[in-house]
């Protein structure tokens, strides 16, 4: 059989042509899709912080290191503890020294030794990943290799991460950085390999004041999801659209 | 945990006041190059899209150059993400399993698309010479040339038709493959403008006119370093003829007049484009203080503070006026070109470093700073990638291969 150019051309058209309607009818499904279609969960992973509650004591960075590996020393930490003192002349100061793991022991801050006497207020305000509904680190991702779990955790494979730090500067939350073992792109996952157990993180069981809480935000009974029902509560820097999923209570207008 | 563990970005990132426990300067000198280089191959392109497409008679012979020029480029281009990357040898992966909701996940489709479109136009025009070349070497003695006849052949593909006709419809086919090229050339580098100007937690990055403002510095640099290059080249040749006893078919007076002529003609587009480059950078320094958002404040301090010698003295005054002067005073001499040309490409090379480093100069917090000390001396591996002669060695690479591709497929002639 033989097949000029021409009608090999035309065929070819045809065939597209009229498989064209038979296949539009198809959805193509992204992998986090097709398994929300089949398991629809009934967990959505949230976190609230009282920031009352909070002394800076930096447990919290400490138990996180050591749960997930991130070198005890190195300049970088899934979770952290921002210390802010509001001045009675108006100034704020802000620090975290090393995260605040070993705690806020001195008066310098910002190269400065502030006296008590001059301070208005002073709060503390443990910060760690926001889980966002709609997070930009997910989104500018190039090889797909950090994405967000149906019960809406934010995790990265580590495999697959090619260590491009788009993700890091896309976080308008500077959680994100390079594992300094790995070199891949690391991030606060509300532990879940243990709130996948039915545990707590580990930053909300070492914290000795319940100033950190997980809680599922699908369960109306939930006592997380029952606080921010029901009190006032903030989130950080929602002018970027990314509706994070981590609750304040008592966020000053100071927090940055 | 006792595992060794490393963290480079501290070594190079100086904080001050108020700054998050996580923020570095992760992107360092190789994204600076990374804009660069591709700006350099989308300008040297649409150089010599110019005549082809637009028939720019002036540019004929520096059109046949800064199309190869722009194919050395081009092979160099993704190198500064090589170096960059953590995991460079996961860098296929962007090929791969491209992430479409990101922007650098276009780059395996714009970079393949825009190598295809350059090889190809550079095929059509060079094909006579390739069959020429692979007859003339047929049958002659010694390996070097049946090696040289192989590839010649090889690089025909099998079309020796060079009558008129074939000829004709080579034209033709580089005039629509120039003309494709044009708005493929400007995606490439608008879309290494949408890097940047999409990353909304970025607040001197997120600018609608990032990605035209790439795509006018992209073509000023690459008509810069296209004419700085011909000069070189060009006054490489004429201190051979000058010194060398063996006669040559043409003057040092002839090569030098042509010179003159082609980098006056082309040195007008230079200032049309500078002007445009310009305009859009200003009009968004204006925009920015003028709507004085959030954000504002921080930028300010260090537009106007911390980098101020580095955007207005060395960006400003020495990459844009001073060239800008040069090449609008009368009696354009080559060497008044040449050192206008050097600073243009400074300029840009400035430019791409106050959007990439000015950008990180800022916490997120935008209640502190942070400094970028360029690492000097390579203690390390990271170091040297991420450092001066990582920098050096990227800036080095596309003369090194045009040299190579330059010996079998020749650019460089000059009238007689």
């Amino acid at each position: 059989m033989s097949i000029s150019r021409r009608d090999f051309l035309l065929s070819t058209l045809k065939i597209a042509a009229a498989s064209a309607l038979p296949l539009s009818a198809f959805k193509i499904l992204s992998p986090a899709e097709a398994r929300a279609a089949i398991e629809a969960t009934s967990v959505r992973w949230g976190f609230l912080v009282d920031t009352y509650k909070c002394v800076g004591c930096g447990f919290c960075v400490k138990a996180c290191k050591l749960e997930n590996e991130v070198p005890y020393d190195a300049p970088v930490t899934r979770t952290w503890v921002e210390r802010y003192l509001i001045l009675k002349d108006g100034r704020m100061v802000a620090d975290t020294p090393l995260g605040g793991r070993d705690g806020f022991t001195k008066l310098e801050i910002q190269e400065e030794i502030v006296e008590p006497k001059d301070v208005s207020k002073a709060f503390f305000v443990p910060k760690l990943c926001n889980q966002c509904e709609n997070p930009p680190c997910v989104q500018v991702c190039p090889v797909g290799a950090t994405y967000q779990t149906a019960d809406g955790v934010v995790l990265v494979d580590r495999t697959w991460c090619i260590g491009c730090g788009y993700c890091i500067m896309a976080c308008p939350y500077g959680v994100r950085f390079f594992h300094p073992v790995y070199k891949v792109a690391e991030k606060c996952t509300f532990c879940y390999h243990r709130i996948n157990k039915g545990m707590k993180t580990a930053c909300v069981g070492a914290c000795p004041f319940g100033a950190r809480q997980i809680g599922n935000l699908k369960d109306p009974n939930d006592p997380v999801t029952k606080t921010i029902m029901t009190e006032r509560v903030a989130v950080l820097k929602d002018e970027y659209g990314t509706k994070p999923q981590v609750y304040y209570i008592g966020l000053d207008e100071n927090v940055r | 945990m006792t595992e060794a563990w490393s963290y480079p970005e501290a070594l190079w990132t100086v904080k001050d006041l108020f700054v998050y426990p996580n923020e570095y300067i992760y992107w360092s000198v190789q994204i600076v190059m990374y804009p660069l280089m591709t700006g350099l191959v989308a300008g040297a392109f649409v150089l010599s899209s110019l005549y082809h497409v637009f028939g720019l008679k002036d540019l004929k012979d520096m059109a046949k150059f800064s199309l190869v020029f722009s194919f050395a480029l081009l092979l160099v281009a993704p190198m500064p993400l090589m170096f960059h990357l953590q995991q460079p040898l996961r860098g296929m992966e962007v090929f791969f399993t491209p992430h479409f909701t990101s922007a650098i996940s276009a780059f395996g489709i714009v970079f393949f698309s825009y190598s295809i479109v350059v090889a190809t136009e550079i095929w059509f025009v060079y094909r006579k010479f390739f069959v020429e070349q692979a007859i003339a070497l047929k049958g002659k003695e010694g390996l070097g040339n049946s090696l040289k006849q192989k590839l010649y052949s090889l690089l025909t593909l099998g079309a020796y038709d060079i009558s008129e006709k074939a000829l004709h419809k080579d034209e033709k086919a580089v005039k629509i493959l120039a003309g494709i090229g044009i708005p493929v050339a400007c995606f490439l580098h608008g879309y290494a403008g949408f890097i940047f100007g999409s990353v909304k937690a970025n607040a001197l990055w997120m600018t609608p006119l990032m990605p035209v403002i790439f795509i006018m510095s992209a073509i000023v640099s690459g008509i810069a370093l296209c004419m700085l290059t011909y000069i070189v080249i060009m006054e490489w040749k004429k201190f051979r003829i000058k010194t060398s006893r063996k006669s040559w078919d043409v003057t040092a007076a002839e090569v030098g007049g042509a010179e003159v002529d082609l980098i006056r003609k082309t040195s007008r587009y230079l200032i049309g484009f500078m002007i445009a480059a310009i305009t859009l950078e200003i009009l968004d320094l204006v925009f920015r203080g003028y709507t004085a958002v959030k954000s504002w404040e921080i930028l300010r301090s260090v537009i106007y503070g911390k980098d101020f010698v580095d955007i207005f003295i060395l960006q400003y005054g020495f990459g844009n006026l001073l060239p800008f002067i040069m090449l609008v005073l009368p009696g354009l001499t080559i060497r008044r070109t040449a050192i206008a040309l050097v600073l243009v490409i400074f300029g840009v090379f400035m430019m791409r470093w106050n959007v990439v480093i000015g950008g990180q100069a800022f916490s997120l917090s935008f209640a502190g700073y942070m400094h970028y000390k360029l690492p000097f001396i390579p203690e390390n591996i990271e170091t040297y990638k991420e450092g001066f002669f990582g920098a050096l060695t990227i800036g080095l690479m596309p003369f090194a291969l045009f040299w190579v591709i330059n010996k079998f497929i020749p650019s460089l002639k000059y009238h007689k």
